[in-house]
């Protein structure tokens, strides 16, 4: 038992912070409030939410890991064309990859794709964390905050399209007997003003649980 | 009296242990009495109008229109049967019919709402407070008769959750809840509340059985002169009426006054006719569907409560009168869309020199038509979504006239404005109140003398 407790663990408890963080206590779009514009775009179905989580977290992860590693030969004037050119580079493999192996997705995410540049959360992952850290550190929190985000809008995706259309994945999961007796979809849920609604929701109960959260002013 | 207090006092829940029961039972005492409570510290004027009362104005002020528009959802289901054309033949049968439908709607309504109000007042260890209740009464009203209880009860609970609950319960809504339910059921199911079809409840209910209607209608429509095509395919090869029949509202042009103008004009509007054969004489009988006498009485198809004109402006007065509802609002209400209907004349006469469109309807009529007053009565002069400022409310009066008109008139998507136009200048209403305060502070600094 003493061997595995010396044993240096792969993850030590602040590194798992890193991940744990953004999910719950400071989660990017439910705490932070950054990148809802895609939160509210893409998330019609199920589907396209899991394509841009994953596009997301790939893009932080790799600008985060990719920025720190050269945090030192930025001159500090320039650092934002740096970053840029990072994420933009990345942002088009991402697309790149799309246009060869998911062409239909991509065809409905095309210009959103194309906008995880001006996401807020890789940017801000950029400045607040990758030019001041370590590039292990800095990868685990471009996965955390990718991951965070890409709850949110797993969640959202999925309530919009099991009420806005019935389905998920494309799939019929609201059986035709239902629809028989009267039950019709919900037209607000196909709107891009759902995604509103959900998030805002979400914020109230994630508060509502979390004690951390509750300001008391 | 004493027995009854004696036994709320023996039955008064812990407040510790079960929250729930207490606010149910707190609800229910100041129901029934009044609090004892009085103010500790400080000095306060109380008036006894208090929230409770207030609120019971509205509701009382709405009856009149409650009952015009209960015996016309039975007027426009009888004549959709073929029977009793006239406005006030049968209108016992109508107001009973009416009546059936409406109440699993205001059943359903104060089911929800008050269970999510008494939810919340539990857990936030508050007394029931008693907004909901003209809430819980203004949304059936401004349903069409037909809709689904289930869309009702989510469009409730959503419009008290969201719009309510989640900025702190009753008084600090920034949307008018019953016009929240509402706009939920007009993006959410469209179809239910367009305006074209579906406004006439023709579900097959216990009233019939009791009538014998069926075997009546059956044999009558046989005889139609038309051959009863439309009202024939309600009905099996057995001549068993199927119930929920979606035919029927092909076979019965179901479109409201505004429908029809969004489309062929005002020429379409009074050229609207319908036929009803006399049972026991067989004679043919034309009335015509959107004479102004309807038009004041409200005996056409719509939603519930904005029918009878003439109950809603009596209702109007109530509020006005007793001081409830802002008369500045609903005056400055009626010029903003006087004004914005006159324009709509004046441009018409020049766009559309031949034609007849929405545009030229004559803006007397407009004022006449759909919910204009219903929504000048009582949706904009809830005091808690409107402006607080006496400049400010006219201002937010003639917002509602002027941007309601236009989205009533130029909109090709929605024949009725009034919902939209409300929310709009409710969320405009702090901005209002803003800038009066602002220009009363710059006018006042302006007397001063700098020394």
């Amino acid at each position: 038992m003493a061997e595995v407790a010396s044993r240096k663990p792969l993850l030590s408890k602040q590194d798992r912070k890193l991940v744990s963080d953004p999910l719950n206590d400071n989660n990017p779009i439910t705490v932070q409030v950054l990148g809802v514009c895609s939160a509210l775009a893409v998330t019609s179905n199920l589907a396209n939410s899991i394509v841009m989580a994953v596009a997301v977290i790939l893009v932080t992860a790799a600008a985060n890991i990719t920025i720190s590693s050269i945090r030192n030969f930025i001159p500090t004037r320039v650092r934002m064309i740096v970053q840029l050119v990072v994420i933009a580079a990345l942002v088009i493999a991402v697309r790149e990859a799309l246009q060869a192996f998911a062409f239909p997705v991509y065809k409905e995410l095309a210009v959103y794709v194309g906008l995880i540049i001006t996401n807020c959360i890789v940017m801000g992952r950029l400045e607040a964390f990758a030019m001041a850290n370590r590039p292990f550190p800095a990868l685990l929190d471009g996965i955390g905050n990718g991951l965070g985000y890409g709850v949110i809008l797993i969640a959202v995706g999925f309530f919009r399209e099991l009420f806005g259309a019935g389905k998920l994945l494309g799939y019929e999961v609201i059986p035709s007997a239902v629809y028989d007796f009267g039950y019709t979809d919900n037209g607000i849920m196909i709107l891009p003003i759902a995604s509103i609604f959900l998030i805002g929701i979400f914020i109230w109960v994630q508060r509502s649980f979390n004690k951390d959260l509750i300001d008391i002013s | 009296m004493k027995l009854i207090r004696n036994f709320l006092d023996r039955i008064e829940p812990d407040k510790k242990s079960s929250p729930f029961l207490h606010t149910l039972w707190d609800g229910f005492d100041t129901f029934l009495y009044a609090p004892a409570l009085v103010t500790k510290n400080g000095v306060h004027i109380r008036d006894g109008m208090d929230l409770k009362r207030t609120m019971i104005h509205v509701v009382l002020a709405m009856q009149l229109a409650f009952i015009a528009g209960v015996v016309n959802i039975g007027h426009q289901h009888y004549t959709a049967f073929g029977m009793y054309g006239g406005a006030f033949q049968g209108i016992g049968w109508k107001f009973a019919y009416g009546l059936l439908q409406m109440l699993p709607l205001i059943i359903v309504v104060h089911v929800v709402g008050l269970g999510i109000e008494f939810f919340f007042a539990a857990k936030k260890g508050h007394s029931i407070e008693e907004g909901f209740l003209v809430s819980a009464f203004l949304i059936p009203m401004i349903m069409p008769p037909d809709v689904p209880l289930w869309m009702v009860a989510i469009a409730t609970a959503f419009a008290v959750i969201v719009a309510k609950e989640a900025f702190g319960g009753t008084g600090m809504n920034i949307l008018n809840i019953a016009l929240t339910a509402r706009v939920f059921v007009f993006f959410a199911y469209p179809s239910e509340i367009s305006g074209e079809i579906c406004w006439i409840s023709y579900d097959y209910n216990v009233l019939h059985s009791l009538l014998g209607i069926k075997a009546h209608t059956v044999d009558y429509l046989a005889n139609l002169p038309n051959g009863g095509v439309a009202f024939d395919s309600m009905f099996d090869e057995a001549g068993q009426f199927m119930a929920n029949s979606s035919v029927l509202i092909d076979g019965w042009s179901g479109a409201t006054p505004l429908g029809l103008a969004a489309n062929g004009g005002w020429s379409a509007v009074q050229e609207a006719s319908y036929t009803i054969i006399d049972p026991v004489t067989n004679k043919a009988e034309v009335f015509q569907q959107y004479s102004t006498t309807n038009l004041l009485l409200g005996v056409m198809p719509g939603s519930i409560g904005e029918m009878n004109k003439l109950a809603v402006i009596a209702g109007a007065l109530i509020l006005a009168v007793s001081g409830i509802g802002s008369w500045r609002i609903m005056l400055s209400m009626v010029l903003g869309a006087v004004a914005v209907a006159i324009l709509m004349n004046i441009l018409g006469e020049t766009l559309y020199p031949n034609q007849d469109h929405f545009i030229k309807v004559p803006w007397y009529y407009q004022l006449f038509m759909g919910s204009f007053l219903f929504a000048m009565a009582f949706m904009a002069t809830d005091p808690v979504t409107a402006s607080g400022t006496d400049l400010g409310k006219l201002f937010y009066g003639f917002g509602i006239g002027a941007v309601g008109m236009v989205v009533r008139v130029l909109n090709p998507a929605y024949p009725e404005g009034w919902m939209l136009a409300i929310l709009f200048m409710n969320v405009f209403a702090p901005l209002i109140d803003y800038f009066v305060l602002q220009s009363n502070i710059k006018r006042r600094e302006a007397r001063v003398q700098v020394q």
